[in-house]
């Protein structure tokens, strides 16, 4: 996999994260160096290997559907940057 | 016997037989910190206040014997990503320099109901990726054997803290090594536990199907005491497990009579330095002596751990890491112009460099186009790295090997190249991808005279066994009762 | 050249349990903002989810009321995005592993025989928070109350081919589940939603065309103005050799138009991957039996009863069927009354007239559901007349009244006593001495006059025919 420039201004985008030149300069070659190694996994024989996303075959873990609350609205706003009205407050999201 | 001399459960011992009070026992500590952590930085912050206020409870607990567990008492250092409710929980990130958690991770519910009282929270790297401790951004951690060299990661702080003994025992957390590894480094005695076995409610996630949280001590009894705390099925944790009742006591027998114990070839060939090569060959030899079966064995997957877990762990993080935004708690740019703009600004100045390199290869795997090549690989990995282990548990009772393929790097070293950095984990990320257990040990010294590790990793819910070897190698040996000394 | 038009539905659904779908906060509607929000569906660091055990139970019981297949190994999958009303900044939903599929609804076609919508797939998600936008200060401000409630989405094959049909779906889709009593499906609270996605094609082609997507109609009227508008938006575009652009469109129903939404700035790709935080959902045969053999009666089999048992009309059953809330007020209306062609006709008449009048939907009143049958009951027994009746309905129906006691309190009651009613009519004959001669010569208008003048005098408490009767004594 080779990266470039566009590619890390792409992954920059979809993270919501903006480099500096410089850092983008780096980015692109510490990526390049981990991908190179990452794509090693390759040589890794997979067919037929059935993907793991949960280590443990435990299920269905589920609650009773009972009401209990934990916190006060001040629990959940004391930490916000901004507050009004007990809403959190963005930038206007429509134009 | 000196306070700080004491291992926590001596300390909770005594505490109970009235030899020490709590107070007396916070005394020591805050003095020790309040000299030393100025050149070691193992805390983000203390809770002085709120521990003396704690321990007066405590003390009428065990005075009137209602808080009987062996650790009552007993002060303890919390990973700044575990949650505490009214403290600051940091993850050692700009992001979340003021953020004060509503409510209490479940391991710091179970500590303060077993009576052990919360004195700081302990520095790591940031969001817990790193291996140094050097990706904080409260500044790095200082390794109490040299002050040049790191602490390893990124549990760096609780493992320094109980090393320098600035805590008698501490919690960090292991998504690919990071209780082991610093141990190992400190000279500590860490235990990464069986996924599932201890609760990950209010660990601040970085990759959730890898973390886990677990104990940091003196001593394996320090450790196995912690872990019964600790472990056991949380409600509020849907990945937590029933499983048998852990017991320290049992777990602490220290008989490795007949028991077999395998050593991959692939731990202890290429790459690995010499000084922790023979380390861990002497250690095999003193559990022979002690009448266990050690063997080699071949293990040739454990080449394909590391892009296996830098591919699962970093697509986790990322979209763990998407909640930061500068909106509902955390770092908010001043400089936002728009809503683009807070995410942006506030992700780009919050986050350091590790954390953004992280995120932006996990959004790499995930995107499409890429899933399947990467993610969908990496999970088809992870499923032969499981089996790799279930094989060798049908001939060993557990695996031993090195933490790391090195000692103690000097400061700086790591930072400027990190896929350097991330091969330094070959050995410790298996463990987290196969969801077992693993102790990590002190079992030597290199030339330099810095600590070297040793890791038992064991079956599935296999704590007892792999605490009990331990227990048996710490009998016959001294290593863990070495102590840096501070400057 | 004639143009067919080709639609697949996205309807969400929000699931009347009781708690969120992933924690124990309140999902009741209202409520002062950020006030049913707890650590774990703000989005607190370290919080997990842990998924409600009524949110299976109702997917799987839509499932079977749709004619899906039952997906038995279920997983959840986080689909990334950032915006301010997704606190944790991915929405946990289930891509790969959707719990039901391959279902099913029948529609009136366009010949006018039954015709299959396909269901795609059910899939389980939580529902994001609420923004408001506030005019004075220029800021958006966030609620999560509503986020975390759960949500189910039925996505459709695109075998839409009229408007009519979209909406008969709808109606359809939502009776069976306010039936099955897994959503309210009020459209103007926001728990039932549908997507539109359009496209146009020559008539008899097989390609289909490049679609839009529709968002924001509020009521199924709106989602016939909306069909209708980009319809012909597209058609005109092809007609003018111009192309149809793939986007997402906003629906202003108040100026009739849909609009794009403005394309994100910044690039947008969901990197959906399994939730590691929710272990994987495994549903047995038996359970699914258990949902099956316990499932009420659906609207068709309903309707079906009603004809043929009842004795009702097609026409009537239908309507009263399409409700659950009409079919709830009928079958206590019945219970009461035992009589079930009267309380077809009060519902088919007098209260859809109210409901009419008023722009009320069935699931918005709010009178005590026996008060129906009771004041049936009156009119019946002959306490009250109908005409009475009708006007004691609209006080029950505006301020819920209890009927008998309105009706008491207010002295409606007719009077039964004869020798009081004959007093009356014979004062009214004594008073109108040149009606009755009239009547007397012939002349029968006279009469109903005489009529009039009693049952006025009577302030029309006795029943007609009473009157009537007394009136032909007296006069001979």
């Amino acid at each position: 996999m080779t990266i470039d420039k566009t590619l890390v201004r792409y992954l920059e985008s979809l993270a919501r994260i903006e480099l500096t030149d410089e850092q983008r300069e780096e980015t692109e070659k510490d990526l390049q160096d981990i991908l190179t190694y990452i794509d090693t996994l390759n040589e890794l024989p997979t067919d037929g290997v059935q993907p793991l996303s949960h280590s443990f075959p435990v299920t269905n873990v589920m609650r009773q559907d009972e009401v209990k609350m934990h916190n006060t609205r001040d629990d959940i706003l004391k930490n916000a940057p901004e507050e009004k009205d007990g809403c959190f407050v963005v930038p206007k999201t429509v134009e | 016997m000196d306070i700080l001399e004491m291992t926590a459960t001596q300390l909770g011992a005594a505490v109970k037989s009235g030899e020490v009070t709590v107070k007396q026992a916070l005394d020591a500590y805050f003095e020790k910190i309040d000299k030393y952590d100025k050149t070691y930085h193992c805390y983000n912050t203390l809770c002085r206040d709120e521990a003396y206020k704690r321990a007066e409870e405590v003390q009428k607990g065990i005075d009137s014997k209602t808080l009987t567990s062996p650790l009552a008492g007993v002060p303890i250092g919390i990973k700044d990503n575990i949650c505490t409710k009214d403290i600051k929980t940091t993850c050692s990130s700009k992001i979340l320099e003021n953020f004060v958690p509503p409510y209490n991770a479940t391991v710091v519910e179970r500590l303060e109901k077993a009576g052990m009282i919360v004195i700081g929270k302990l520095n790591m790297d940031e969001f817990a990726m790193g291996s140094t401790t050097e990706t904080s951004a409260t500044g790095a951690t200082h390794n109490p054997w040299d002050i040049q060299k790191v602490p390893g990661g990124s549990s760096g702080g609780s493992a320094a803290a109980v090393s320098a003994g600035l805590a008698v025992a501490a919690l960090g957390s292991d998504t690919g090594g990071s209780i082991r590894q610093p141990c190992s480094f400190c000279g500590v005695t860490g235990l990464k536990p069986t996924y599932g076995s201890v609760s990950r409610y209010g660990l601040v996630a970085y990759a959730s199907s890898l973390d886990q949280i677990g104990p940091i001590g003196n001593t394996v009894e320090d450790c196995a005491n912690l872990f019964e705390i600790i472990s056991g099925k949380d409600e509020k944790d849907g990945t937590s497990m029933e499983f048998p009742h852990f017991s320290a006591e049992k777990a602490l027998a220290g008989n490795v009579k007949g028991v077999k114990i395998g050593i991959p070839r692939d731990y202890i060939g290429e790459g690995i330095a010499e000084d922790v090569k023979k380390a861990v060959l002497d250690a095999a030899e003193t559990f022979k002596s002690l009448g266990a079966e050690v063997e080699l064995f071949d293990m040739p997957i454990v080449k394909y751990a590391i892009p296996a877990y830098y591919i699962i762990a970093c697509a986790e993080a990322c979209s763990n890491l998407s909640r930061y935004d500068g909106i509902k708690y955390g770092y908010k740019s001043a400089n936002a112009r728009n809503l683009r703009e807070t995410y942006i600004k506030s992700r780009s100045e919050g986050f350091g460099m590790e954390v953004k390199r992280r995120i932006m290869l996990g959004n790499f795997v995930l995107s499409s186009g890429y899933y399947d090549a990467y993610y969908q690989k990496a999970l088809k990995a992870k499923k032969l790295i499981q089996q790799s282990f279930f094989e060798a548990f049908e001939k060993y009772d557990m695996v031993l090997g090195p933490v790391a393929p090195t000692t103690a790097l000097k400061m700086g070293e790591s930072l400027s190249d990190p896929l350097k950095m991330y091969l330094g984990d070959i050995y410790t990320v298996m463990v987290n991808i196969a969801g077992v257990p693993s102790v990590s040990a002190p079992c030597g010294f290199d030339r330099e005279g810095m600590p070297v590790g040793m890791q038992l990793i064991g079956k599935p819910f296999g704590e007892t066994e792999i605490l009990n070897a331990a227990k048996a190698f710490e009998d016959a040996t001294d290593y863990h009762t070495k102590k840096p000394v501070l400057k | 050249m004639e143009w067919e038009i080709v639609m697949g539905l996205e309807v969400h659904t929000e699931l009347s349990t009781k708690t969120k779908i992933f924690c124990n906060c309140s999902t009741q509607f209202g409520g002062e903002p950020n006030t049913h929000v707890c650590e774990i569906c703000s989005g607190m660091p370290g919080t997990l989810p842990l998924l409600n055990e009524n949110v299976v139970r109702y997917a799987v019981r839509t499932g079977v009321a749709t004619n899906c297949e039952i997906t038995q190994y279920n997983k959840f999958d986080r689909k990334n995005y950032f915006y301010p009303d997704l606190p944790k900044a991915y929405q946990i939903s289930q891509l790969y592993l959707p719990i039901c599929r391959n279902g099913y609804i029948e529609v009136t076609g366009g010949d006018g025989s039954p015709k299959r919508i396909r269901i795609h797939e059910i899939h389980m998600e939580e529902d994001a928070g609420k923004l408001i936008h506030d005019e004075w200060e220029d800021c958006t401000m966030v609620d999560y109350n509503r986020c975390g409630v759960p949500l189910l989405e039925i996505v459709s094959e695109p075998d839409f081919r009229s408007a009519a049909e979209v909406i008969e779906y709808l109606e359809r889709l939502s009776a069976v589940l306010q039936y099955i009593g897994v959503s309210d499906c009020k459209m103007q609270e926001g728990s039932l939603r549908a997507d539109v996605n359009l496209s146009v094609r020559p008539k008899g082609s097989e390609k289909f065309g490049v679609r839009t997507e529709m968002k924001n109609m509020n009521s199924f009227k709106a989602i016939g103005r909306a069909i209708e508008y980009e319809a012909n938006r597209q058609i005109e575009l092809l007609e003018d050799g111009k192309e149809v652009v793939q986007e997402t469109r906003r629906w202003d129903d108040g100026k009739g138009v849909s609009v794009a939404m403005r394309s994100k700035e910044d690039a947008q790709d969901y990197k959906y991957f399994p939730e590691p935080d929710i272990p994987p959902i495994e549903i047995s045969d038996e359970y699914i039996e258990q949902i099956r053999n316990a499932m009420p009666e659906l609207p068709e089999a309903k309707k079906r009863r009603y004809i043929e048992e009842l004795g009702l009309p097609e026409y009537d059953t239908g309507i009263i069927t399409g409700s659950i809330y009409l079919v709830k007020l009928f079958e206590k209306t019945v219970e009461i009354t035992n009589n079930p062609k009267d309380s077809a006709n009060w519902i088919m008449g007098e209260l859809m007239k109210l409901l009419n009048d008023t722009q009320t939907l069935p699931e918005n009143m709010s009178f005590r559901e026996e008060s129906l049958g009771e004041l049936i009951n009156l009119v019946n027994s002959g306490k009250i007349n109908r005409g009475t009746g009708k006007k004691v309905l609209e006080k029950v129906f505006c301020d819920n009244v209890d009927p008998a006691k309105y009706v008491e309190e207010n002295n409606l009651a007719q009077v039964t006593d004869t020798g009081a009613i004959k007093a009356v009519i014979e004062e009214v004959i004594a008073n109108n001495e040149k009606s009755v001669n009239e009547y007397k010569g012939g002349k029968t208008q006279a009469f109903q006059y005489l009529i009039g003048q009693s049952m006025r005098a009577l302030r029309g408490k006795a029943p007609a025919a009473e009157v009537q009767k007394i009136l032909k004594e007296l006069l001979g």
